[in-house]
């Protein structure tokens, strides 16, 4: 239920606010919604491997193949019309690293917000009625800076809200960006995931997305003391980070959309 | 891609000069800038498989380059770009790189349309 931390909390304050750990043994299986390949490895790759190590299924629903991404490698080795199947080849082997099943939704990636939510979150909920999960992980809708992640946040919720309550799997929403806003406007993520044992396996994973990550791990060789980079880096192999959201919740992402 | 050869990206646009082709035109900043120091929104467009017939096709600059379609009724025009392919499915591609090899502007012409996810 929704229990703001502060008084005067914003309305999209609807996670539970008590700091839990993850506990991949307590799953029964773990579907992941996001709509790039790279988003699940940079979002809860570590959580991921933490499932797959504990006999956990994962399975990871990629919404588009991340064709009309501008990473082309550094030196650029992808360009616009090879970058589909350069990315679908590299999602594979994450997900190998990763211990976890891709699928694909094939939706046109940029254009996912213009699509009929209903339509698209009765093919999520499909899967998750195949799949019968524990949790389910997405991005929080609005708060997720890229318009793909916020549509697709949207429809994950929307999927999950729509099945009867007892076949509903948790929730859990990823938001990206400026970390401060985010707090201010959400409270603290309820449901941490200790990634320490995973993390190498992240690392290889990002590694494995190679034409979108190239350039980030030069930055980083180039230039370890970078302050900006020092800290996202430590942010992104630091621990994984959840909402638990109330699939009934209203965000101001949801009561705005067209 | 290769670095643009001017010779050889004119004789690919008059190749297809004249004849109904499929366009995908393209400009980006990447989705992430608003986390970046300035703070700046993103500003992307993209145009992919209008058909488009030109009687003139013209790659100028000194690199990068311009190119410019003369259509019937109107225009195609990038700047920016520095590398080509022609790919095995004989579609032209031409792009825009910066130092990082992220993509800045995109103009490709193809008689087939180009592919759909």
């Amino acid at each position: 239920m929704a229990t703001p931390t502060t008084a005067g909390a914003p309305d999209d304050a609807s996670h539970v606010a008590t700091a839990a750990p993850f506990d991949a043994a307590a799953e029964r299986g773990l579907l992941v919604v996001l709509p790039h390949p790279d988003d699940e490895t940079f979002s809860s790759g570590g959580t991921m491997a933490r499932c797959a190590d504990a006999g956990v299924p994962v399975t990871y629903l990629c919404g588009t193949y991340g064709d009309m991404g501008r990473r082309m490698g550094r030196p650029a080795f992808a360009n616009r019309e090879s970058l589909r199947d350069i990315r679908e080849r590299e999602l594979a082997e994450a997900c190998a690293v990763l211990g976890a099943e891709a699928r694909m939704l094939g939706l046109r990636d940029k254009c996912v917000e213009f699509e009929d939510p209903i339509e698209v979150a009765d093919r999520v909920r499909a899967v998750i009625e195949e799949l019968d999960p524990s949790t389910v992980i997405a991005f929080y809708p609005g708060y997720a800076v890229h318009a793909d992640h916020d549509a697709l946040g949207l429809i994950a919720q929307l999927a999950v809200r729509s099945l009867p309550a007892g076949r509903r799997p948790r929730l859990l929403a990823v938001a990206v960006g400026d970390q401060e806003a985010n707090r201010a406007a959400l409270g603290e993520p309820g449901v941490l995931s200790d990634i320490s044992a995973t993390v190498d396996r992240k690392i290889a994973a990002l590694r494995a997305h190679r034409s979108q990550t190239e350039a980030m791990f030069v930055k980083w060789d180039e230039d370890a003391e970078d302050e900006q980079a020092k800290a996202f880096r430590d942010r992104l192999l630091g621990g994984e980070k959840f909402y638990l959201l109330d699939p009934h919740h209203v965000t101001d992402y949801e009561r705005n959309r067209p | 891609m290769h670095p643009i050869d001017r010779d050889a990206v004119q004789a690919e646009l008059d190749r297809r000069r004249d004849q109904p082709v499929y366009l995908h035109l393209e400009t980006t900043t990447g989705s992430y800038t608003a986390l970046g120091p300035e703070k700046k929104p993103p500003v992307i467009a993209f145009v992919r498989n209008a058909q488009v017939t030109y009687a003139r096709g013209v790659v100028t600059g000194p690199g990068p380059y311009r190119v410019g379609l003369k259509l019937q009724e109107g225009w195609v025009y990038a700047d920016g770009l520095t590398d080509f392919v022609v790919t095995e499915r004989d579609e032209l591609l031409l792009a825009g790189h910066d130092p990082d090899g992220h993509l800045t502007v995109a103009l490709q012409v193809s008689a087939q349309p180009f592919r759909e996810a």
